[in-house]
């Protein structure tokens, strides 16, 4: 079996949930906390990528951040690199995918937190963000730890929008999704089947894992 | 930290429903008693001070110290307010022992062991010395009552807010709450604004009585004037 596309799905997955976690938190908490217009709606298209067919999603990203677009164009001319079919369009990828589990799983476990408790923080003199950070955010923090895990789970299987805008180089896009639809291709069962075995337990464990977190506590 | 100023609230608060809380009144240093039946608008009233609920107009002053008026444009943020509220839940955070508790509140600018030796001192005061280390969820209702206690003092309020915490507790452990905190408030001079609709309780506390009533204020006056006691078999 090999363990390239396997090293690189973790390497992958791991920036994935890193940032999915800063940006998912910050826009669960801007959901949980904030009245304004339009909340729903914004929400709606933060999760959209959950039911968006993978080709739809990698469609709009080559859009939005391919060689032509402006986002591709700053990047290249800055790193000296394009986003698509690179390291970082894998991490892109799936960090896309994971960020509306983020958003969906952690806003319900700030919203679950005692408003009371916040009230509590900001008469004892905290401002909004302090009452975050040391009464929300911690009380929150099994359900957020849950969210993250299934995140990185999800981060480690993606397969269609990483196939569209990261490609399958081997040794440089090809994750452990990518690896087992080429063994495949290439009647490499034991290849596949090893693959496929690491790639269920991680998932299982996960789950499992999420699952216990986001149990009320004994 | 006695400032001896009273605490100036007009409210008027619309809601769709019907509901509508209009009430004026000062509540000087010392414990003024808010009286009525549920849905009479104690609490609305209590989170309009604090900061908590924006009425739909209205002015709250501590002495010239202007912190809502709404007509000017004038709403000071909930944690500038520096106000001691005890919610009827308490709402003691379980995720913290009882002396991080207590020194969540404290002013910042303190060191760190004065902060713990202070709020070490306010629980013991309060006999609940040894839960220091301990998380909230381990405590008795009396426990959590004086550690909610120490937390509201222990930020040197500039007003104090009941709002029921003493609900559901023996008549003895309450006696003994009713002096802890009659002390407190004499001690940092400020007003003291206590929710109830338990007579004894309002009674026992009160230095002053207001008589809510389907939003409005229906009196006020002595405790003796306006909650004479009722025969003992009569517990409201």
């Amino acid at each position: 079996m090999a363990s390239a596309p396997l090293l690189l799905s973790f390497e992958v997955a791991i920036a994935a949930t890193i940032i999915a976690a800063i940006v998912g938190v910050a826009l669960a908490a801007w959901l949980a906390n904030s009245r304004f217009p339009g909340r729903d709606l914004v929400d709606v298209l933060l999760t959209a990528p959950m039911v968006l067919p993978p080709t739809v999603l990698g469609y709009y990203l080559l859009v939005s951040i391919g060689r032509n677009s402006l986002i591709g164009a700053a990047f290249e001319h800055v790193t000296g690199s394009t986003i698509v079919f690179t390291r970082t369009g894998a991490i892109v990828a799936a960090t896309v995918g994971a960020i509306p589990i983020v958003v969906k799983s952690s806003r319900a476990a700030l919203e679950g937190v005692d408003p009371i408790l916040i009230h509590a923080a900001r008469t004892l003199g905290a401002t909004p963000a302090r009452a975050f950070l040391t009464v929300q955010l911690p009380l929150a923090m099994r359900g957020i730890t849950a969210a993250l895990m299934l995140a990185f789970a999800r981060s480690l299987g993606d397969f269609g929008v990483t196939l569209m805008i990261a490609g399958d180089i081997p040794g440089e896009t090809q994750t452990a999704s990518l690896a087992i639809y080429d063994a495949i291709q290439a009647h490499r069962d034991a290849d596949a089947l090893g693959l496929a075995a690491v790639l269920t337990a991680i998932a299982v464990t996960m789950l499992y894992g999420a699952n216990r977190l986001a149990a009320p506590r004994a | 930290m006695t400032s001896r100023a009273s605490l100036a609230a007009q409210l008027r608060v619309d809601r769709r429903g019907g509901f509508a809380l209009d009430v004026a009144f000062e509540a000087p240093p010392g414990i003024t008693i808010l009286f009525g039946p549920s849905g009479a608008g104690k609490s609305t009233i209590l989170g309009a001070i604090a900061g908590l609920i924006t009425p739909t107009s209205g002015r709250v002053a501590l002495g010239d110290d202007v912190w809502l008026d709404t007509s000017a444009a004038i709403d000071r943020p909930i944690h500038r307010r520096k106000v001691a509220f005890v919610f009827q839940s308490l709402a003691l955070f379980p995720h913290l022992s009882a002396i991080d508790n207590v020194i969540y509140g404290m002013d910042r600018a303190l060191k760190s062991g004065q902060k713990r030796a202070r709020a070490a001192a306010l629980l013991a005061r309060l006999r609940v010395g040894h839960l220091a280390a301990r998380r909230p969820p381990t405590f008795s209702g009396g426990e959590a009552q004086r550690v909610a206690l120490a937390r509201a003092f222990a930020m040197d309020p500039r007003i104090v807010l009941f709002d029921e915490p003493f609900s559901a507790m023996d008549r003895e452990l309450r006696r003994e709450l009713h002096r802890d905190l009659r002390a407190f408030v004499a001690e940092l001079g400020v007003p003291m604004i206590h929710v109830t609709h338990d007579r004894d309780e309002a009674r026992a506390l009160g230095d002053r009585v207001i008589l809510l009533q389907k939003g409005r204020i229906a009196a006020v006056g002595s405790v003796d004037e306006l909650l004479p006691a009722e025969p003992r078999e009569d517990v409201s």
